[in-house]
This record gives structure tokens, sequence and C-alpha cells, in this order.
């Protein structure tokens, strides 16, 4: 029986999906970030920004995607976080749209500003574009500031008719003011350079670049594990925004996140078999070097490990957006999900999900039958 | 209405305008030049001739320079809903998230990915693989632009809706309603035709700039021949949905028809103004100057297409504030007052019914729903004070909507004009009709934007046509944040379409590699 409270957790389970997918996706990201050092002579950085620039339009739509099914599934979060956290979302924003022109554009005739400008463009998206999404969900955990007052709209008082206020003048930049944060801001742009040299180690046919990206396996997955560590450790042992079944009460309650896991068998089963998926990508390709397939393995560890990270901060009876200035404006699945409806219809529009990823299948694969080299670039017609 | 608010709206407002409007330069030419190059590859592989492969893909570099920009133009105005339109987002998101995250799903993903293979695969899939992808492209693209006028449509005409007092939002009840309005079609229809017209005037523009400098004339001439051909059939589809779009706006937005005519006083058996000049002196909607300093009118055409009847009353702009005139269904029309009062009738019943509720008074709470339902459909005028308040800007709306007639009545005769050039092979030899056809591409985008311009100023005050103005919407962001990202995205999307212009008339210089 299809009930509204099922609709409600299969979509807070779709979006942490599409939340998993995108932090894997961020391995072009990752790669952007090092194209000043994992690439050091030009045809070097031309090679790395071809192999990247074929993959950073998944990324993009799903980043897209991801924002237009928050919108549709949880309104209230979309209202309340990016009308409230302006700035980190803005920044964010900011770090897509000079994205997304720079592949295009850098090696292009009379591009005005030079290459290096567009390069540089990659960098700053790059930092940002996986640094502040790992901030912005760590607060998924650590809490914002904010406060919904629907009666507002009519009762145009000094703030207007505002329904989701944000209660910090810094619009969503005090993120920055929580260590926790930062843990899982770290975490994630250093995970997204290990899967990007993951990548290069699989898809490059080019002996420098293979070796150098074995190494920068290594440099980039030891700072990742230890502020990931830092911030699941920290999370599971702090407070956590718990609610009260039966009263809709939002309440602090010790150890919640821990406790999530634990009344979670499954979620926490998968989890700890993403965890160590990542980690095996990781050390076989650090410690074997004919192991190529890291990508795979740290990859969809990584879609597995987040997916159930963003399930322990929605589900159990759990405030997913917690407001640590108003507790009873925290946001839950069921109190900030669309109507029965409007959930029904999305339902239905997901199941051509399966259609849609069978042929980013067949398209990848149409692809990358070989490995990408230099002499490639020419033949295949359109080149970065 | 607070100054500090005031400030707030006009820049969340300005930013949107912003980002739309450049959004808007690349959106046209992707659609259009996407289906000609589509096109070019198809003859390619049911002829085998080479001649139209490289023909194909030297319009699909060009594509591809512009598609890059009208994607990183395109993902600040989804998120802007939420970021600067909060209470918009709140309000409505239950029915307005849906086409969005339909169009992610079904759309960007078909065309992010068949894109890789169209740039990356013409070595690697087989050709007719190869083909479909690039139709694949096109097609994602249009049903994007499906679901973004959907959401559009429904924002100007509100349907399948109902407002549900315990969320404090409007809920979807029919899906059909919002994705098969008949709005919502129109717009469709009128804005990829119009896209379409746009592609072939720039296809058409630039291929007159080789005759014009004597190169690659075998490649111009047969760019040309597709392009007039697909630009002649799209303008006529233009010229019928722009007569359905008239109507569309007659029915469902009376006030934004009368700011494009600039009609003050309605009238019976109303004429269309071909031309006008309006009067900078009028300053009230009740005074008695004349709103026009010249017009020459074509009779009645304005109610037969309004009403599909010559001699149908047209309300102006005076008619929709005051009432009383007769609607279509037989009603007498309400005036600005009366829809206030019943707006704040519903807005303090909204008010008392949650007081009611919180304190357990449920048959309280039961009445005061009914009167939030009996007065619903005005409740956005609860927001609103003055008569003014509901009347947009009439000058902006006036021409812009003049001149996108205009231009799309002169590109009907130019592609008649260059289709009847090229077939008696006249038009290699035509210096003035190479050099209008170069620059007919400025006129295009013009009246392209102008369009947008028409439809998005003449629905002022609303964000949702009678139930939420602007005011009402916007989020909680100081007005100084707001002009700071207005000034970053200004001075950013200035930067790249500088770069973007360049590249293109670089790639353009270079020629087609024959």
């Amino acid at each position: 029986m299809i009930t509204y409270e099922f609709l409600q957790n299969y979509w807070w389970f779709i979006i942490s999906l599409l939340g998993g997918l995108l932090v894997f996706l961020l391995f072009v990201q990752g790669g952007q970030s090092m194209i000043h050092s994992i690439s050091k002579t030009e045809d070097e950085k031309k090679l790395v920004i071809n192999a990247l620039g074929r993959k950073w339009e998944y990324t993009f739509t799903t980043l897209v995607t991801f924002g237009g099914a928050f919108f549709a599934s949880f309104p209230l979060f979309y209202a309340t976080s990016f009308g409230g956290a302006y700035w980190v979302w803005m920044l964010l924003l900011f770090s897509f749209v000079v994205q997304a022109v720079s592949y295009e554009f850098q090696s292009k005739p009379g591009n005005v500003f030079g290459p290096k400008t567009y390069r540089a463009f990659l960098f700053f998206n790059g930092i940002i574009g996986t640094f502040i999404l790992g901030v912005a969900v760590a607060t998924f955990f650590t809490g914002s500031e904010f406060t919904i007052n629907k009666v507002n709209l009519v009762n145009f008082g000094a703030a207007g008719s505002v329904m989701s206020g944000w209660d910090n003048p810094l619009h969503g930049l005090e993120a920055l003011g929580n260590l926790r944060n930062w843990c899982l801001g770290l975490a994630v742009l250093f995970l997204a350079r290990t899967m990007a040299s993951l990548f290069f180690v699989n898809r490059l046919d080019h002996k420098v670049l293979h070796e150098r990206s074995r190494k920068y396996t290594l440099y980039n997955g030891v700072p990742f594990v230890v502020f990931f560590l830092a911030f699941l450790i920290w999370t599971l042992v702090s407070d956590g925004y718990a609610v009260n079944p039966d009263t809709r009460e939002v309440f602090m309650e010790p150890y919640k996140y821990l406790h999530n896991f634990i009344q979670m068998p499954v979620v926490l089963v998968i989890f700890l078999v993403g965890v160590v998926a990542v980690l095996w990508g990781i050390s076989g390709t650090v410690l074997n070097k004919s192991f190529n397939k890291g990508i795979w393995f740290t990859g969809i560890g990584t879609v597995l490990a987040v997916t159930m990270l963003l399930l322990v901060a929605g589900y159990n009876n759990t405030a997913y957006y917690p407001s640590y200035t108003n507790l009873q404006s925290s946001l839950t699945v069921q109190n900030s999900s669309s109507s029965e409806f409007t959930l029904t219809a999305m339902s239905i529009v997901s199941l051509l999900v399966p259609f849609v990823l069978a042929y980013i299948v067949y398209a990848w694969r149409a692809l990358e039958g070989k490995k990408l080299k230099l002499e490639d670039l020419k033949d295949d017609g359109h080149a970065y | 209405m607070d100054l500090l608010l005031n400030a707030a709206v006009g820049w969340a407002r300005g930013q949107f305008a912003l980002t739309a409007g450049y959004h808007w330069i690349f959106v046209p030419l992707t659609l259009g030049l996407g289906v000609i190059m589509a096109i070019m590859e198809t003859i390619y592989v049911r002829t085998g001739d080479e001649k139209w492969k490289k023909t194909a893909k030297f319009w699909q570099i060009l594509f591809g320079i512009n598609f890059a920009i009208g994607v990183a133009t395109g993902i600040i105005l989804e998120f802007q809903f939420g970021t600067n339109w909060s209470n918009y987002s709140l309000f409505v998101g239950d029915i307005f998230g849906a086409p969005l995250a339909i169009e992610g799903i079904l759309a960007f993903f078909l065309e992010a990915t068949f894109i890789s293979i169209m740039f990356f695969g013409w070595n690697r899939v087989s050709k007719k693989m190869h083909l479909a992808s690039t139709w694949l492209v096109t097609l994602g693209a249009t049903l994007s632009a499906f679901w973004i006028l959907v959401a559009n449509a429904w924002m100007q005409y509100p349907v399948g809706m109902e407002f549900n007092p315990d969320t404090m939002r409007n809920e979807m009840v029919d899906f059909w309603a919002v994705a098969g309005s008949s709005i919502a079609m129109n717009k469709f229809f009128h804005t990829v035709t119009s896209s379409w017209g746009l592609g072939a005037a720039f296809v058409v523009g630039v291929s007159s700039w080789y005759l014009i400098k004597k190169r690659h004339q075998d490649f111009a001439l047969r760019s040309i021949k597709i392009a007039t051909i697909f630009g002649l059939i799209s303008f006529i589809l233009i010229a019928v949905s722009g007569d359905g779009s008239a109507y569309e706006v007659t029915q469902k937005q009376p006030m934004k028809l009368a700011a494009m005519e600039g009609l003050y006083e309605g009238k019976e058996g109303a004429g269309l103004v071909a031309i006008g000049l309006l009067n900078p002196k009028k300053e009230a909607y009740n005074d008695d100057i004349n709103p026009y300093l010249f017009k020459i009118e074509i009779p009645k055409l304005l109610s037969l297409m309004g009403y599909r009847n010559i001699n149908a009353f047209v309300p102006g702009i005076k008619d929709v504030i005051d009432g009383g005139y007769t609607l279509p269904d037989g009603t007498t029309a309400l005036s600005f007052r009366e829809k206030r009062e019943r707006g704040l009738l519903a807005h303090k019943a909204l008010a008392d019914y949650q007081q009611a509720k919180s304190e357990g008074r449920d048959t309280d709470a039961a009445n005061f729903e009914k009167v939030i339902k009996d007065n619903y459909s005005y409740f956005g005028y609860g927001f609103l004070e003055k008569e003014k308040d509901v009347i947009p800007n009439v000058p902006l709306t006036f021409y812009m909507f003049h001149f996108m007639v205009l231009v799309g009545g002169y590109f009907i005769l130019f592609f008649a004009v260059v289709w009847y050039f090229h077939q008696k092979k006249k038009m290699e030899n035509s210096k003035v009709l190479q050099y209008i056809g170069l620059w007919s591409i400025l006129l295009a985008y013009l009246a392209s934007q102008f369009g947008w311009v028409v439809a998005e100023v003449g629905r002022q005050p609303w964000t949702i046509q009678d139930v939420l103005p602007v005011q009402a919407a916007v989020s909680g962001v100081p007005a100084g944040n707001v002009m700071t990202t207005f000034i970053l995205f200004a001075v950013l999307f200035t930067v790249l379409l500088v770069a973007e212009v360049t590249i293109m008339l670089k790639q353009i210089r270079k020629g087609p590699d024959f």
C-alpha cells in the first residue's frame, strides 16, 4: 500500500541517492582543482582538461536535477535554505556558472582573456564547488539559524511577509564558523581530488600522468580519510536533532546519529560496505601498480556511503535540516514535503530514471571504449 | 509599502530580469540552430555527400560555443526561485517544482548525454547513431523548453491547484491541467517556433556575410537554402501562435492585453494598433489625457483576435480597474477596490483560521476556511494598496509588443524574398540583400528578447496572476546583498558574453573546413 508516509520516505531516498551520485561526479571538480599540479606540461594539461571535459556535463546536470527534485519534493527546504543561506548557495552557483563556459572557451581562439583565465575558473569551481557543498551538507547535522512562521504571509510585519526567515545576518556564511562543517567540506574536497586521480589512472593512456595520478591518490586519500573520520566521529558522539514521533516536537538527543545507525542496521551495513569500497579503491591503486579500476570501487562506494549518510540525517524521526535558533522550525521529511498528489505524480516520473541511466551508460561506453590519449583529441572532432 | 522592502523587491526583480535576459540570448539559437544542423546532417546521412557533413559540422561548432554559455546562464535561474523568491517557493513549490524536476530528469540528461556523442562521437559511433544523437540533443533542448514554459504559463494562469490553509500553500490537484493548459501549449508553440525563426535568421545572416566576402559561396548558398525554407515556415507558424497568444492573454490577463495595446478606455469592435506613439504626458489611468500622440489602427482586429468576434467588447486599463463591464461568462467584472476587499477578507480569515486551529476551535476554523475559499481568487489583491499597483509599465509593454509584431511580419517578407532570389540564383549577386540578411540577425534577437519583456513586464505586479504579487513573493535577503549578487552577475555575464561573441566571430572568420 502506497501511503503518504511511504512517498515522503521514497523521495527522501531519491534525494539522498541524487546527493550520493552528485558527490561521486564531483571527481570532475576534484580534477579541476589539480590542473595546476597534476599536469605540468601544456600537453598534459590538455589531456587532463579533455578527459574531464567529456564528463563535466554529467556533474552539472546532476546538480541541476538535484535542485529541481529537492524543490519539487521538499519545497519548504528549498525556500528556507536557498532563500536564507543565500551566500553559500550563490557562491556555489557562481562557481558552476564560470565552469560551464570554461571547457568550451579555454582553448578557442579569440577567447579574450586567454586560457589561463578559464583554467583559473575551473580551479575556482574545483575548490569552491566541492568545499562549499560539503559545508552545506554538514549543516544537515550541525544545524542552521532560521525561524519559520507561515502566518507572516498575511500579517505583513516588520519583516514584510517572509514566511521562512534567516536569523543570522551573514546569510549562510556563518556556517564557516563551525569547525565540524569545515571537516566535511575538506573531506569532500579531498575525496573529489582522490577520485579524480583514480579517474586519470583508469582513463588516461599517458605514462607520466598515470604514475603521478597514483601518487596523487595517496596524497589526497590520506587527508580525505582524516577529515572524513573527524566529521564522522564528531557527529556520532554529538547531540542530534530528534523528533518525537507522537507530538512531532523536535528535541536534542545525545548520540542521535549513532542511534540512527544502530536502529537502522541495513543502512549501517550499506554505509560500511560503501566506506570499505572507497578505501579498497584507494589502497588498491596505491599498493598495486597494475590495478586500474579503483575509480569504480571508490566511486560506487562514495554513492553508497553518502546516500546512507543522508538517510541517517532524515530517517528514523530525525530533523534533516535543523534550526538551532528555533528548534521547532526544524525541517523534517514529514513537515517539509510536497503534497501526496505531487509526490505521487513525481514518483511516476521517477520510474523513467532507469531508462535515463541506461542511455547514460550506453553513451559512456560508446565514448570510452578505449583509453584517452593525446592523438585521439584531433580525430574526435571536438577538442577543448 | 516599506522602502526597504521596495528596494529588496526591485533588486530581486532586476536580478531575475538580468539573468533571464542573458539566458535568453543563447537559448533560442540552441533551439533553432539545433534543428537546422540536424536537418543538414540528415541530408548527409541520406545522400552520403561529404559537403553536407562539413556544413553540418561547421554549424555544430557555433552551436557548441553558444550552448556552453546557455548552460552557464541557465543554472542560476532555477535556483533563483529559492534564493530570491523564497515565499513564492514555499507558497507554490508543490506545483511549480514538479516541472523543474521533470525538466532535469527527462530533458537535461538527454541533452547532456547525447551532446557528448554529438561532439566526440564522429569516429566512435555509426553514422546513424550520430545522427540520432544530434536529433536527441535538439529534442532534449525542446523538451526542456516545454517544461519550463509549462512552469511559466502556470504563473500567468494558475490552474490545477487548491489552497491548503493548514500547510499555507497551494497544492496540485490536477497534473494535466498544469502540464496541458491552453496557455502553456500556446507559449511552447510560440516560443519554440520563434526560436526556430531566430536560428534561421542567424544561419542566413552568417551565410550572407560569406557571400559579401565572396568566401565559401557554395557552403553559404547551401546553408541559405535550408535556413530560408525553415525560416519561412517558422515565421508563418509564429504568426499563427502569436494570434493564439493574443487570444489567451485577452481571456486570462486582460490588463496585460490593455497595456500591450495602450488601451485605457475599453470599447466594442476595438481595432489593433499597427503603429502608434504614446503620449508621455499621460499620468493617471483615469485622467482625460489622450494616451496616444498618434496611431494607425486596423479596425476591429483586436476584438477579433481577443474574442473571435469583430464586435466584442475589449476592456481597457480603466475598465479592468473600475470593473462593471460584462465578462465573457456573463458575470459582471469586479472593481480593484472590490477585489482588494475580498483579498483582505481572505487574509484575515486565514490568520483567524490559524489561530482557531491552534486553539482547537474546529467549528470556527471550518467557517474561516469557507471564507478563505470563497475569496481566494482575489487573494493577491489583499497585498496591494492602490489602483495603480495593478498597472504594468504601459510604454515598455506597448513598444516592445509592437516592435516584436512588426519584426515578425518583416521576417515573413524577408524569407520569401531570399527564397525567391535563391531559386533564381540571384542571391550571390545581390549585395543589398546580403547586407540586409546580415543585419537582420540583430532584429531577430531584439524581437525575441522583447517578446519576453512583453510577457513578463506585462504581467506585473504578479508573480502568480491574482494570487501573489512580487512584494509578497520575495525572500528575506536584504536589498544590499541582492544588489551585490546583481552586480556580480551583471559583470560576469557581460564579460562572458563579450568572450562568446569574440570566439564566435573568430570561428566564423575562420570559416568551414572545406
